[in-house]
């Protein structure tokens, strides 16, 4: 165990802080997010270990060097660049699996802001058994005309692209016969409907396809290898949810919501239920914290981290929707306001954590799903025996 | 920047569990009423494990709380009848912090061998007071009691807290000192009670005794969450095992979602319990202003999640879990005594509470 870091590193913390000094004034909500997205890919704090000539900083991997940026960026109160989905899923796929073609003429713009992407995977009918897709592709030339419909596919409104699995051969076994393919959201005969959640904002759209022509020129990593390349995407995904930076920041928030707020003149932080209850969440949120150090090093060494690594998305998401929890019951009739009353706090804000992170806890894999991947993969226990064919 | 254990670290920890394997097996356990089984602690004085945190010079060897609390999750692992908390983390710290050299000569190399085992009388100033103990001091003699004495069997002599939390050694033997064992849920640890007439004592009056009583609370309680941890694990372990043999509707009960559910959402539990007690031992050499902070989460943390284990691996085990015939009991109760030992998680959190300066004392 060594927690200091080398002279290089400290050397390089004091760089990134001398950055967020002099630009952070720069930072959205004041500055334009895509001048401080192309300013971030610049100096290396965004796009870091993208290779220059897809349009990023093109240096080595390092994940210390990556941790430390986000704790100062962090500490800074500063937005890490644009985080959509073309830039955490897509770009690290096409990386893995893309073609040359597609890695040149996808990467740069999607990392500039240039091109938004949504991700076209999940159906009505497919959501934890994703691989029973139904949304058909059937070739036409050098085109693939599409039907179906998709769900749960946040900013399809705003999107120019979409990253797709549709069923190209649907005559093979369920998770042989899947394509991943990249399409314009102009395309005719893309329909996007907002699907508001209970949060009363729409997150997330239902996309319509009927008889979209795409170029098969959009297929990733070849036709019927769409299941292979949505599992390296998926494993991006997972790795972002349950991030315990955020639990850090929120539970800071919410001892500063205990130690200001009164009720009847009497602190929060004076009331020792709440404090109880306050004090089991901080110990949950270092554990995670720590915890992330310890994987952190596991992946410095090139260690496979074990059932370790599996546990990040469901301790992860479920902290952090406690944390919105416990905020509302400490703001006690306060926490049913949502949006703009004069007594709200934090702009209702933690209502609709709240609220969305129950989401979060579903999506990218329920939290049920992810029991059965920890206790099969992680504990080796058997799998669900397969109900006998019909 | 590193969080992990040394390759050192790591061997040291698989021979001593090796050592327990071989010595303490759960028919060794069983033969044990006092919580003294004196062949285990010879193996693992052996090892090094009675004098980790006393200076080679001690005879130990002079190691950190982090390898202590190696050696702590493998003594829970096995559910070791042996004195540990008390006899070989706290006692020698209190001899470090506030002894003179002469005491450190007397005591230190013989709790290093495993010679001698030390108790230790603070639970009053850890957990609270209960029917009226405590302990006063004048000119040099100690009057009242103490309750919940650790590593009370067969210790040659006690480090106790007065009420001004100001240390003393007292021989096990003196004149005026009574000793009363109890009878507690875990027959794998000693606890007594010390009743004090009058009786002779040693200050341990160097360097600061009320500061070095706080940090002799702060290393058990870290001990215990990694006893917590080890035993925890070994319940997970012993749970998946019972869950991919047993049958029953005609298949093993592994494969039902229901039985996988709960062993997975022990494991996601108990998982982040280890960074926690890592960084918690860590901090206590290290930073020692989080140390206070951190040892009281690695408790109280720990102890709400091995409560959950202990109480959902013996579940998983069905009615087999419930009967003496399997012995699961033993690791369930060593958690239960890791729970309220030197403070239960309410108070151990109020402590946390006061650290961080959230409210008063």
């Amino acid at each position: 165990m060594d927690l200091s870091y080398s002279p290089e590193y400290e050397a390089f913390r004091d760089e990134v802080r001398a950055f967020t000094r002099e630009f952070g004034d720069r930072a959205p909500p004041a500055g334009d997010m895509r001048e401080w997205q192309n300013l971030l890919i610049a100096r290396g704090y965004a796009a870091r270990t993208i290779p220059k000539e897809y349009g990023g900083f093109g240096a080595a991997p390092d994940v210390l060097k990556s941790r430390i940026v986000a704790e100062e960026f962090i500490a800074a109160g500063l937005p890490m660049g644009m985080s959509g989905q073309g830039i955490s899923m897509l770009v690290p796929t096409l990386l893995e699996v893309g073609s040359e073609e597609q890695k040149r003429k996808y990467i740069a713009p999607t990392l500039r802001g240039e091109i938004v992407w949504c991700q076209g995977y999940s159906e009505p009918g497919a959501g934890s058994d994703l691989a029973a897709l139904t949304t058909r592709a059937t070739e036409e030339g050098d085109d693939f005309i599409i039907n179906g419909q998709k769900i749960w596919t946040s900013t399809a409104a705003q999107a120019d692209m979409m990253f797709c699995l549709v069923r190209t051969e649907p005559d093979k076994p369920k998770h042989e016969g899947i394509s991943y393919i990249l399409f314009s959201m102009k395309t005719p005969g893309i329909e996007v409907r907002p699907l508001v959640t209970m949060t009363g904002r729409a997150e997330f759209n239902e996309v319509f396809f009927t008889d979209v022509r795409v170029p098969k020129s959009g297929v990733v990593a070849g036709r019927g290898q769409g299941w292979m390349v949505a599992n390296a995407t998926l494993k991006h995904e997972r790795g972002m949810l349950g991030d315990p930076n955020q639990a850090g920041t929120r539970l800071k928030a919410i001892v500063d919501l205990m130690r200001e707020e009164t009720v009847d003149g009497v602190r929060l932080m004076d009331n020792p239920v709440l404090r109880d209850r306050l004090l089991k969440l901080q110990a949950r949120a270092h554990a995670m914290e720590f915890h992330g150090l310890r994987l952190l090093t596991s992946r410095l060494k090139g260690e496979d981290p074990g059932v370790a690594g599996l546990i990040v998305k469901l301790m992860g998401c479920e902290l952090n929707h406690q944390l919105a929890a416990f905020a509302i019951d400490a703001l006690g009739e306060l926490g049913v306001l949502y949006g703009g009353s004069q007594h709200s706090r934090n702009n209702g804000n933690w209502q609709w954590n709240y609220m969305f992170d129950l989401g979060l806890i579903i999506g990218g894999g329920t939290a049920q799903i992810q029991k059965n991947i920890i206790a099969e993969r992680g504990l080796g226990m058997p799998r669900e025996p397969k109900p006998a064919k019909a | 920047m590193e969080f992990g254990l040394t390759p050192d670290q790591k061997m040291m920890q698989e021979s001593i569990g090796r050592t327990l394997e071989r010595v303490c097996p759960l028919e060794r356990v069983r033969k044990t009423t006092d919580g003294t089984a004196r062949d285990v602690l010879t193996a693992i004085a052996e090892l090094g494990v009675t004098g980790m945190l006393i200076p080679e010079e001690f005879g130990g060897l002079g190691l950190q709380l982090l390898d202590a609390a190696l050696a702590a999750e493998m003594l829970g692992r096995h559910v070791a009848p042996v004195p540990f908390v008390a006899s070989s983390v706290m006692a020698p710290l209190a001899l470090l912090g506030a002894g003179s050299e002469a005491q450190k000569r007397a005591y230190l190399p013989k709790l290093a061998s495993g010679e001698a085992t030390a108790g230790v009388a603070i639970s009053e100033h850890a957990s609270g007071a209960r029917d009226k103990a405590g302990i006063s001091a004048r000119a040099g003699k100690l009057s009242g009691k103490s309750l919940f004495v650790l590593d009370f069997a067969g210790a040659e002599f006690f480090i106790v807290a007065d009420n001004f939390g100001a240390l003393h050694i007292v021989d096990a033997d003196a004149k005026g000192l009574e000793r009363t064992a109890f009878t507690t849920i875990d027959v794998t640890r000693a606890i007594g009670e010390l009743s004090f007439d009058t009786v002779d004592a040693e200050p341990l009056s160097s360097g600061n005794p009320q500061a070095t009583l706080e940090r002799l609370i702060d290393a058990g309680r870290i001990m215990l969450a990694a006893d917590t941890l080890g035993a925890g694990g070994r319940m997970i372990e012993k749970a998946v095992d019972y869950a991919k043999q047993r049958k029953q509707f005609g298949r093993v009960i592994g494969s039902f979602q229901a039985v996988k559910h709960m062993c997975a959402e022990m494991v996601a539990e108990l998982e982040p319990c280890r960074a926690l007690i890592w960084y918690a031992a860590y901090a206590f050499d290290a930073f020692p202003d989080q140390a206070r902070r951190m040892a009281v989460h690695a408790k109280a943390h720990t102890a709400e999640v091995g409560t959950f284990v202990a109480r959902t691996a013996t579940e998983v085990h069905g009615g087999m879990g419930f009967t003496d015939l399997l012995g699961l009991h033993y690791w369930f109760k060593r958690i239960g005594f890791d729970r309220q030992a030197l403070g239960g998680p309410e108070k151990v959190r109020h402590d946390a509470a006061v650290a961080q300066g959230w409210i008063g004392n």
